[in-house]
C-alpha cells in the first residue's frame, strides 16, 4: 500500500513568549503510509514528541496542515478532533499511563468504553487483545502486579483494542532493558502492523532500527532525512 | 450504568484510603449539620408544646408574652370581652402556673400546673387512665405521662403529693403530645383549685382560649382583641411567635446557626481537600483519557459521578449516625429534645451537594486545563 495515512505540510511549533519564544518544530513536511512502520528518530529535544503530537491532534500547530483521511485534522472542531483521535489513532504513552486502580482487562476495554462498547461485551473484547499480546492470564490483576515489559504489552492492547488505523508509540523502549524492548517492537511489528495500518515510533534507540520501514530524522525541529526502504532520500520526496 | 461511569466509580473507591477520607469528612460534616438542626427543631418543637397540648384555636394573651410558660395575667374583663365579639363560639380561661411538689419520698419537684376552665376543660388531654368527671373530685390532678413523668416517681391513680401545703391526689394519667422544654413535669387541674393551690398575682387569667364560629372569624377577633390593647394568635402564629423568640432572641438560634456554618465548612474543607487530591493525583489519567479521545463532557460526567456518588453516601452515612445518636441518647435521657425533620434532611441534603459541588469544580477546572501534550512530554 502506497497512499498516505497522515500527511502533514510546513508544520510549525512556537513555545514560550517574548524573548523565550523558540521555535520547536519547522517547516515539517511528510508523509507516513498505511503498512509501514515509521521511526521518527534525533537527539533529545529534536522536536519529535512534539510532531508527534501535532500529527496526532494533541498539540494544535501554528502554521502548516495535518492530512488525515482527506481532511484537515486541525480545520475541525474540537469534538470531531476528539472523535478522530478515537476512532483512528491509538497511543501508548512513554510511561503508559495505565489506571492503576482498574484490572488490566479494564485497562484495555477503556477506548472500546469510550467508544460506548457495553461494559461486558468491552471486557470480553479486550480479553481478545490481551491474548493478542499473550497477557490474557493476567486479565484480572492491576497493572502495577505486571512487569515493565508487560505494561508495555497492555498499553500496546488498549491502543489497538479500538482498532486505529494509526497506532502512535512514544518511546517504547526507553523503560525497558534491551532484550525487552526489541522484543516489543519485533511483537507490533511481527503482529500488529499490517497493511491497513501505520505505525509511527519516536524513539532515540538505534538498537532497534532495524524493524523500521523508513527512519525520519530530526534535529533542532527541522526533519533533515527520510530514509524510506532503509535507502536515506531527501526530505520530502 | 454507562461504562464510563462504572470505570469512575472504580477508579474512586478502588483508592480506599482517598475514598475513605472523603466519606469521613462527608459524613462528618452531615453528621454534625444534622445534629445541631436536630437539637434546634427539638428545642423548637418542645418550647411550644403547651400550645400543642391544649389545641386551641385561638390564643389571646398580652402582647409581651413571648412564650407559654411565661404569661403575663389578664383582667377579667378582657375575657368577658372576648365573650362578647362576634364571631366568638366560646372563650374560657387557660391558667398557667409553676409550683414545687412535694413527693410520696419527701423530696421536692417542681412541676408546670395547667388550670383548665371549670365548666368546659377545653384544653383537656386524652386520658391514659382515669375518668374525666374525676377531675372534680377534691384535690384532684391529672399527670401527663410525658417524658417528665418519672420525676414524680411514675405515680399512679390515687398517689397522693402536696403542693404548696395543700394534698394533691392523682386522679388520671393524660397523654400528650409532647414533652416540655424544661424537663418539668406537667399537672392539669381545675382553673378554680389551680388559683386556690399556687400563689397568684393579682389577676389569674393566663390566656383566653377562644373557638371561633368559622375560621373566617378569626381576622375580625384579632381586630377586635388588638383594640382591648391584647393580641389573639392562632395556634399556629402563636407557635411561630416562640420559634421566633427562642431563634432570635435567646441566642440559640444564632448558635446553633453557626455550629451548622461550621460543620459545613469543616466538610467542605475535608472534601474539597481530599477530592482535590484525588484529582490531583489521577490528573495524568485524565489526560491519557482526553489523548485516547475523552471529550471533556465525559470527564466532567466522571468527576460529577465520583463527587455526587461519594456526597451521597456520605450523606446516608452522617444521617444515619445522627440518627443512631438520636435514638441512643433518648433511650438513655428520655426527654433528650432532639428531632430529625424533612426540612432538617432537606437542609443537610442542600449543604451535601454545595460540598460536592464545590469539590467538583475545583476537579473539573483542574481536568479541563491538562493538556494531553503533558501527557506526551510526561
Amino acid at each position: 500500500m502506497e497512499h498516505a495515512a497522515i500527511k502533514a505540510n510546513g508544520l510549525e511549533k512556537w513555545f514560550g513568549e517574548g524573548e523565550a519564544r523558540t521555535l520547536a518544530v519547522q517547516s515539517a513536511s511528510f508523509e507516513a503510509r498505511y503498512g509501514e512502520m515509521l521511526y521518527i528518530v534525533g537527539p533529545s529535544g529534536s522536536g519529535k514528541t512534539t510532531l508527534l503530537s501535532m500529527i496526532s491532534g494533541i498539540l494544535k500547530p501554528d502554521g502548516g496542515s495535518v492530512i488525515v483521511e482527506g481532511k484537515d485534522l486541525w480545520m475541525l472542531e474540537s469534538d470531531e478532533i476528539a472523535d478522530l483521535r478515537l476512532n483512528k489513532i491509538g497511543f501508548v504513552f512513554q510511561d503508559y499511563h495505565l489506571f492503576p486502580r482498574l484490572t488490566t482487562a479494564e485497562n484495555v476495554a477503556i477506548p472500546l468504553i469510550l467508544k460506548k462498547m457495553e461494559w461486558n461485551t468491552a471486557l470480553k473484547v479486550a480479553l481478545e487483545y490481551l491474548e493478542i499480546v499473550g497477557l490474557k492470564d493476567r486479565a484480572q490483576l492491576p497493572p502495577v502486579k505486571l512487569s515493565g515489559g508487560e505494561q508495555q504489552r497492555v498499553a500496546i492492547a488498549r491502543a489497538i483494542a479500538g482498532q486505529p488505523d494509526i497506532l502512535v508509540l512514544d518511546e517504547p523502549t526507553a523503560s525497558l532493558d534491551g532484550d525487552t524492548g526489541r522484543k516489543i517492537v519485533e511483537f507490533v511489528k511481527t503482529n500488529i502492523l499490517n497493511d491497513k495500518r501505520c505505525i509511527i515510533i519516536v524513539t532515540h534507540d538505534s538498537r532497534i532500527d532495524e524493524y523500521a520501514d523508513a527512519i525520519m530524522k530530526m534535529e533542532d525541529g527541522k526533519i533533515i532525512g527520510v530514509e524510506r526502504n532503509r535507502a536515506l532520500k531527501g526530505v520530502g520526496e | 450504568m454507562p461504562g464510563i461511569l462504572k470505570i469512575a466509580l472504580k477508579l474512586l473507591v478502588n483508592d480506599k484510603s482517598k475514598f475513605a477520607a472523603l466519606l469521613i469528612g462527608i459524613t462528618f460534616a452531615v453528621f454534625l449539620m444534622v445534629m445541631m438542626m436536630s437539637m434546634f427543631s427539638g428545642i423548637l418543637a418542645r418550647s411550644s408544646s403547651s400550645v400543642y397540648n391544649i389545641g386551641a384555636k385561638i390564643w389571646v394573651m398580652d402582647p409581651a408574652v413571648n412564650n407559654a410558660t411565661s404569661s403575663i395575667p389578664m383582667p377579667d374583663y378582657v375575657l368577658s370581652a372576648a365573650r362578647s365579639i362576634k364571631g366568638v363560639k366560646y372563650a374560657v380561661p387557660l391558667y398557667f402556673g409553676g409550683a414545687q411538689v412535694k413527693l410520696k419520698s419527701g423530696a421536692y419537684q417542681a412541676v408546670t400546673v395547667v388550670g383548665l376552665d371549670d365548666a368546659t376543660l377545653y384544653g383537656r388531654p386524652d386520658l391514659i387512665e382515669g375518668n374525666i368527671e374525676n377531675i372534680y373530685a377534691e384535690n384532684a390532678f391529672f399527670v401527663a405521662k410525658d417524658a417528665e413523668f418519672s420525676k414524680l416517681e411514675s405515680p399512679k391513680i390515687g398517689t397522693e403529693f402536696e403542693i404548696n401545703d395543700f394534698r394533691g391526689v392523682v386522679v388520671g394519667l393524660a397523654m400528650v403530645a409532647s414533652s416540655g422544654l424544661f424537663g418539668v413535669p406537667t399537672l392539669y387541674t381545675t382553673h378554680s383549685r389551680a388559683v386556690t393551690y399556687i400563689p397568684s398575682t393579682r389577676f389569674t387569667t393566663s390566656f383566653i382560649l377562644v373557638e371561633p364560629k368559622s375560621d373566617a372569624d378569626i381576622p375580625y377577633i384579632q381586630q377586635q382583641i388588638k383594640k382591648l390593647g391584647y393580641q389573639a394568635l392562632t395556634r399556629n402564629e402563636f407557635v411561630k411567635k416562640i420559634s421566633d423568640f427562642y431563634t432570635y432572641k435567646t441566642g440559640i438560634g444564632m448558635n446553633i446557626l453557626l455550629m451548622t456554618a461550621i460543620s459545613f465548612i469543616v466538610g467542605l474543607s475535608i472534601s474539597g481537600q481530599t477530592f482535590y487530591t484525588f484529582i490531583l493525583e489521577n490528573l495524568d489519567k485524565f489526560g491519557a483519557l482526553k489523548a485516547i479521545g475523552a471529550k471533556g463532557r465525559v470527564l466532567i460526567s466522571m468527576i460529577l459521578f465520583q463527587a455526587s456518588f461519594t456526597a451521597l453516601i456520605g450523606y446516608g452515612l452522617g444521617v444515619g449516625l445522627a440518627s443512631t445518636m438520636i435514638i441512643l441518647a433518648r433511650i438513655r435521657i428520655p426527654d433528650y429534645a432532639a428531632q430529625v425533620t424533612y426540612m432538617t434532611l432537606g437542609f443537610a441534603f442542600v449543604m451535601v451537594l454545595i460540598i460536592a459541588g464545590v469539590s467538583s469544580y475545583i476537579g473539573v477546572r483542574k481536568v479541563l486545563q491538562i493538556q494531553p501534550f503533558d501527557i506526551f512530554r510526561g
